[in-house]
């Protein structure tokens, strides 16, 4: 029980943060620009270790928005890197999130197909 | 030639072009707001029985015309031009329209001022003597809108409360050279104005600059004054435009008691549209099923119907230009 | 100017001229004059008319003086514009109906953290089954991207994007939905162009640069070990 709201304060804090950003910034920001940025964030978060922590006390709550994905991507080009040299930070990454992009493309895929857009 | 014309933008047109007929066809949303009761016909859903959106936009246009031909007993060979557009990119939906009518086209491109623009050109030719019927169309539709210039309709985003919510349908008219009732006595057309705002969903704000200009400029070349008309109604600002409209025209010491919106009238508040409705088919299904019906039962006498297009392009907006607006109005009285 | 023959220092001197004017309103945040503002209108589009006539008619090598005085009147004129935009823009504003900010912060709390829990209890069950905590990790993922496409298909995601904004974009079945549906709404226009290019409209960006991101990164971590 305690997992679940450590699960539900992280995540719905990260997606508050998106939330903001979208709605006071005066820029104009997209949900495509909010992924993107959630991604390389959680990457470069990850890279400096910081992003790990979270991980350990949130679960969910950290691996299911986007920027964990882009801690899966960091972890996985440096785990890479530790055992294959050079040529891991090249494919690490991929390496680390290959099921997830595969079910998106796949689910996707499928459900383009059976599906049409109501409007 | 003594030319027609009044002041700098404003066209007089002395032979009284009429509107004989018109027809409006609607989607599920617009079926179920206030004005459901004044539409020819309102789909049960936006696709109709076509397999694209696409298609189904095309074939509102196409229907609502053949009704308003119908109800005047012609035949589009019985028209000497055809006026028409949509919002779709190449005006689509007017080009196969035109193809499939068969008369001569003119491609209108002009956002939410199509339908104003549609019958101000119509004026001119029949008052020209170039013409004695001419079909003037206006359509758009929601979910070929919305794809084109914001999001995929299945995307979950907000919208943020100054959207407007493209409506979907298309309303037709037949314009011609006898003096019926419903007379287009005067137009005024726009210039560009672009106040710099860049917000896709804000349109209310980047078009009522435009509308304040046309009319300004028409109560001067007319030398009329506000509450010469019944009504001044701009299609479409929404909520948010209609306010800043409204500021503008007080600021000018003018009373805006009679100034309202197609896009205010055509949705209720509970449809959640947030500001209101827009898109070339909302000022002509307003002026199709609503307004003409009103200025029959006497409640107006003298309109102006004042058009107001966002040019948006969604490749400028992604290289960060701002939305050029412009508006153009057509005088309406019925005796 | 328009027939009156080319003075290139008269039109230098009353651009300078004009300049102070136009500063001069920017900073008083006030709109011009309406004839003042036409009159300046007018004199900047003949000099603007004269100045490209004269352009023409040089050779290509002496055109640069005059390329740069071209830029500063089409400047100016974007300035002269830009005062009206802003005083314009300053007004719209404050007419603007207010931001529900506060709602949809709490919306996006309630509706990511809710979808992160559904996501807390896969991995336990998924945990419970015999997985390891990565596999039941990435065992997660791919069956929230399942059901975020799910109810795209469905039609249902959009609503509960239109109240729960970033609390349904963020967490990666929004990511899911940012494939399915342009996908889904580009069908028509067949399964190459339409359905497989669309899938990457947004997912392409996130995924291009998370890899560059993830490969700076395994390169860092080299060089750096």
């Amino acid at each position: 029980m305690e997992d679940l709201i450590k699960a539900f304060l992280v995540g719905g804090a990260l997606c508050l943060i998106g939330q903001l950003l979208m709605d006071l910034t005066p820029f104009n920001i997209t949900p495509g620009h909010i992924l993107v940025g959630y991604v390389t964030g959680g990457a470069i978060l990850s890279a400096l270790g910081l992003y790990q922590p979270l991980v350990e006390w949130g679960g969910a709550g950290a691996t299911v928005p986007l920027s964990g994905f882009g801690h899966s991507l960091a972890q996985g080009a440096i785990e890479s890197v530790k055992s294959k040299g050079l040529l891991g930070a090249l494919g690490g990454g991929l390496e680390a999130t290959s099921v997830g992009i595969a079910a998106a493309v796949v689910f996707g895929l499928v459900v383009a197909t059976f599906f049409n857009p109501k409007g | 030639m003594v030319l027609k014309k009044l002041g700098k933008q404003t066209l007089q047109f002395n032979s009284m072009p009429s509107i004989k007929s018109w027809a409006s066809v609607v989607g599920p949303m617009e079926g179920q707001g206030p004005l459901a009761e004044y539409f020819d016909v309102i789909w049960d859903n936006t696709l109709g029985s076509e397999k694209t959106w696409e298609k189904a936009e095309q074939k509102l246009m196409q229907y609502s015309m053949e009704l308003a031909l119908e109800k005047a007993a012609l035949l589009p060979t019985d028209l000497d031009f055809y006026l028409a557009g949509d919002l779709l990119n190449q005006i689509i939906t007017a080009n196969f329209t035109a193809g499939s009518l068969g008369i001569p086209f003119f491609g209108l491109f002009g956002a939410c001022s199509t339908l104003a623009e549609g019958l101000a050109l119509a004026g001119i030719l029949i008052d020209g003597g170039y013409a004695a019927k001419v079909g003037v169309s206006a359509s758009s539709h929601h979910d070929t809108a919305e794809r084109q210039f914001r999001f995929p309709t299945e995307f979950g985003v907000q919208r943020p409360m100054t959207a407007q919510w493209t409506v979907t349908g298309c309303g037709s008219f037949v314009v011609e050279n006898k003096s019926n009732g419903f007379k287009i006595t005067q137009a005024t057309i726009g210039k560009v104005v672009d106040m710099g705002t860049m917000n896709a969903n804000d349109m209310g704000t980047a078009m009522a600059p435009a509308a304040f200009d046309t009319i300004q400029t028409h109560l001067q070349d007319t030398g009329r004054k506000i509450d010469d008309y019944d009504l001044i109604i701009t299609g479409d600002l929404g909520l948010l435009g209609n306010n800043i409209l409204k500021e503008l025209l007080k600021k000018q010491g003018m009373d805006t008691g009679n100034v309202s919106d197609c896009g205010i009238l055509i949705y209720s508040p509970e449809q959640d549209t947030h500001s209101g409705g827009s898109g070339c088919g909302c000022s002509a299904v307003v002026l199709a099923g609503y307004l003409l019906e009103q200025m029959r039962k006497g409640l107006y006498k003298r309109i102006f119907l004042v058009g107001t297009g966002a040019l948006l392009s969604p490749t400028s907006t992604f290289q960060g230009n701002s939305i050029p607006c412009i508006a153009h109005g057509v005088v309406l009285e019925y005796s | 100017m328009t027939g009156k023959g080319f003075d290139l220092e008269g039109i230098r001197e009353r651009l300078v001229k004009r300049q102070e004017l136009i500063d001069h309103y920017k900073e008083q945040g006030k709109n011009l004059d309406k004839n003042l503002e036409q009159q300046l209108k007018q004199e900047l589009q003949q000099e603007h008319q004269g100045v490209l006539l004269l352009e023409a008619q040089k050779e290509k090598d002496d055109r640069q003086e005059i390329v740069k005085l071209r830029s500063e009147l089409e400047q100016q004129q974007q300035d002269l514009l830009k005062i009206k935009q802003l005083n314009y823009q300053r007004m719209a504003v404050k007419m603007a109906p207010p931001m529900t900010v506060l709602r949809n912060a709490i919306l996006a709390f309630v509706v990511g953290g809710l979808i992160c829990v559904i996501g807390q209890v896969m991995f336990a069950l998924f945990q419970q089954g015999g997985l390891v905590e990565k596999e039941a990790s990435t065992a997660t993922s791919a069956t929230l991207v399942f059901f975020g496409a799910l109810f795209t298909g469905l039609g249902l995601y959009d609503e509960l994007g239109k109240f729960a904004g970033a609390g349904s974009i963020i967490p990666i079945t929004g990511f899911a939905n940012s494939m399915v549906a342009p996908a889904l709404e580009f069908k028509r226009e067949g399964f190459v162009y339409g359905v497989g290019a669309r899938l990457f409209t947004i997912a392409g960006p996130v995924i291009t640069y998370g890899t560059v991101v993830s490969i700076f990164i395994g390169l860092i971590y080299y060089f750096t070990k």
